[in-house]
């Protein structure tokens, strides 16, 4: 019977099918941080029990960590508490950590590619929604709780519902200037917030085969703010001549055999999937959120809605909640809203590419008067490449704040980055909720060439604006 | 996992849809919050309002939240589900929840019913006529009562064995450790190790 990449996949890794419920699913690798983890190892502690596969989990320090100085003591307590656990909870029970300051520690879905430990094929979870990052490669990969990050630690085993299979196929090239971001606002935008739930979307078609890995990544990161619980593209050329290079990885007969493996896993040509979405990639430009979440997002050449705009009730009143929190006034243009600070970094937009997306904008250019640029690297080796490459110095020059340490700073604003009430901010990370960046911040979510441009003019804009 | 069979209580209508796990845990209180600690965040930035639903008298001790569509998506912490359990609350009942959430509550016996959008508009409506109704969430017949309303749900077969008999789902998994040996045994030799 034909089948999907994701169900092939999950078939391989049921080690016991439920017609009743949770299937029994072996995990090929479990990545850790320090928040939402702490409790799971009380537990495991608790009651006696130990790490199945210490050899197939690993650990980083990234949500609550100082991008100020690697140096500097985490000042929060909670949050230099939280470090401490991870430490000692990974010492206790031989699990690998990459530490603050260590060569290669950065934000989980940042470092786990970067590693060379995301291969196509596996089943990957994470303490983490946005774990959909890493089925960039081909793989299943996503986020979990505590409870379920116990029952991993514990038997290196999952008890999850068969996942349902959608297919997002972004057909034709997209136009200069537009990227994976915008692709994945302007999707969020037309199946909303709930429009993969269940599923797991399999991305396709040209815009996407032409997608690098970082722009890969960057698309299936935001899978979850679709409701989805997965997303993943086929591994390809692509896959394979980045993982070519990754630290580690196998060599001679056993990388070609490997290799040949991963250029196999495909959807069937005949394969159903439960939900299609089809998107004219020439139909698209950059796009911005105006809302509370990334569905309420629209061109930056659109104006703020009115909540009448909205047809469903419960769309009409979300968007008289979010107009109100976002202090926002229907019709106006959304170029026009002045910015106090523009954030680049976090899992969805904080890799090389993006920094070099963002350098090509700033290069002899400066940042508005009064406005903050934070510029905060994914990893570590995120940060030397882009001093290698000279990007330091044009973000220098700009007058941006770039930060010499990496972690998810202003995204989950868990560390000492984080925005005062009222204030606005263009941000490439992935949630515009509520209070996400500081109590009463209002987030507009944008790629990276949006946000340097918008730093440039102090509002929100385009590179083709400047 | 306490053991769940039958719950009747008093109703919170909470009359708002997609509220993420941003709104339920705002994330930075999430690392000063632990289960056995004192302080409760759940809609923390909500709750200095004094006209917020969840500091109204007439619905102090409450164990069943009424919400509305998409509750509880975005972010993976668990500390959504757990504070709505310290504030007291054992049923949530809503038309759709984050996939995230819906997993860590029915891993943790935090029973989230799924009802249609006109089930929670009535009953909203029914909670604030009345503060006092009483709901009740069957586990064994899979029903929600109110009043004369009997509203049937679901819940997948293994959830609900794991709630009617209080089981961890670590020791439930652990019947199995022999098949998962056996699945190790034949897993293939390239992929990768993180001690490797």
């Amino acid at each position: 019977m034909s089948s999907t990449l994701a169900q092939k996949i999950w078939d391989a890794h049921t080690v016991r099918r439920s017609e009743a419920g949770d299937d029994l699913l072996y995990v090929d690798l479990q990545l850790l941080h320090e928040v939402n983890t702490p409790f799971a190892f009380d537990a495991l502690r608790a009651a006696g029990r130990t790490v199945r596969r210490p050899d197939l989990t690993v650990g980083t320090e990234d949500h609550n960590t100082p991008t100020v100085a690697i140096d500097k003591v985490i000042q929060d307590p909670a949050g230099r508490r939280q470090t401490t656990l991870m430490r000692q909870n990974c010492d206790e029970f031989g699990i690998k950590l990459h530490r603050l300051g260590d060569d290669d520690q950065g934000i989980v879905h940042v470092i786990g590619p970067e590693l060379g430990i995301v291969r196509p094929g596996m089943t990957i979870v994470c303490c983490d929604s946005h774990t959909t990052t890493l089925g960039a490669f081909g793989a299943v990969a996503f986020g979990i709780g505590t409870a379920q990050v116990e029952h991993v630690l514990a038997t290196q085993t999952l008890l999850m519902r068969r996942l349902k299979d959608m297919a997002v196929t972004i057909r034709g090239a997209l136009p200069p200037g537009v990227t994976a971001k915008d692709v994945c606002l302007a999707l969020i935008s037309r199946i909303g917030t709930a429009g993969g739930q269940g599923h797991v979307i399999e991305y396709r078609g040209e815009a996407v085969s032409a997608l690098s890995m970082e722009g890969r990544m960057t698309l299936c990161n935001m899978s979850v703010e679709a409701g989805s619980r997965a997303g993943l593209v086929a591994p390809d050329e692509t896959t394979v001549e980045y993982l070519r290079t990754r630290p580690g990885m196998l060599q001679g007969a056993e990388w070609e055999a490997e290799s040949a493996y991963w250029r196999s896993l495909r959807t069937d040509d005949d394969a159903v999937f439960d939900k299609e979405v089809v998107i004219d990639a020439d139909g698209l430009s950059p796009y911005v959120s105006w809302g509370n979440n990334p569905g309420q997002s629209l061109p930056l050449d659109g104006r703020v809605p009115a909540p009448a705009d909205f047809e469903d009730v419960q769309q009409r009143h979300a968007a008289e909640r979010a107009l109100e929190y976002m202090g926002l006034k229907p019709g106006t243009a959304m170029r026009d809203l002045a910015l106090d600070t523009v954030f680049v970094g976090s899992c969805t937009n904080g890799r090389i590419e993006d920094l070099r997306e963002v350098a090509e904008v700033l290069k002899g250019r400066r940042v508005a008067d009064g406005l903050h640029l934070l510029i905060v690297p994914g990893s570590a080796p995120v940060r030397r490449q882009a001093v290698a490459e000279g990007l330091d110095r044009i973000f220098e020059q700009a007058g941006a704040d770039f930060r010499p340490a990496a972690g998810c700073s202003m995204c989950a604003a868990l560390n000492e980055d984080r925005l005062l009430p009222g204030q606005r901010a263009a941000s490439t990370s992935n949630r515009n909720f509520e209070g996400r960046q500081g109590k009463g911040a209002r987030t507009h979510l944008v790629s990276p060439p949006v946000a340097a441009a918008s730093a440039v003019l102090g509002r929100l804009a385009s590179p083709a604006d400047l | 996992m306490e053991k769940f069979t039958v719950h009747t209580g008093t109703a919170v209508p909470l009359r708002r849809s997609n509220v993420d796990t941003d709104q339920i845990t705002p994330a930075r209180f999430v690392p000063y919050f632990s289960w056995t600690g004192h302080t409760n965040i759940l809609f923390a930035d909500w709750r200095d309002d004094p006209a917020f639903v969840l500091n109204l008298p007439e619905h102090q001790g409450a164990t069943v939240l009424v919400a509305g569509t998409d509750f509880a998506t975005g972010s993976s912490r668990e500390s959504a589900v757990w504070a709505l359990q310290r504030f007291g609350f054992r049923v949530v009942i809503a038309p759709r929840y984050g996939d995230i959430f819906r997993g860590n509550s029915l891993m943790r016996g935090l029973l989230t019913v799924e009802v249609p959008t006109e089930v929670v508009e009535s009953l909203w409506q029914r909670i604030e006529e009345d503060p006092g109704l009483l709901i009740t969430a069957d586990l064994e017949r899979l029903e929600v009562r109110f009043d004369d309303v009997v509203q049937p749900f679901t819940l997948d077969e293994d959830a609900r064995r794991r709630f009617l008999s209080g089981l961890d789902p670590v020791a439930d998994t652990l019947r199995f450790a022999d098949e998962i040996a056996a699945y190790e045994r034949g897993r293939r030799p390239a992929l990768p190790s993180t001690s490797r």
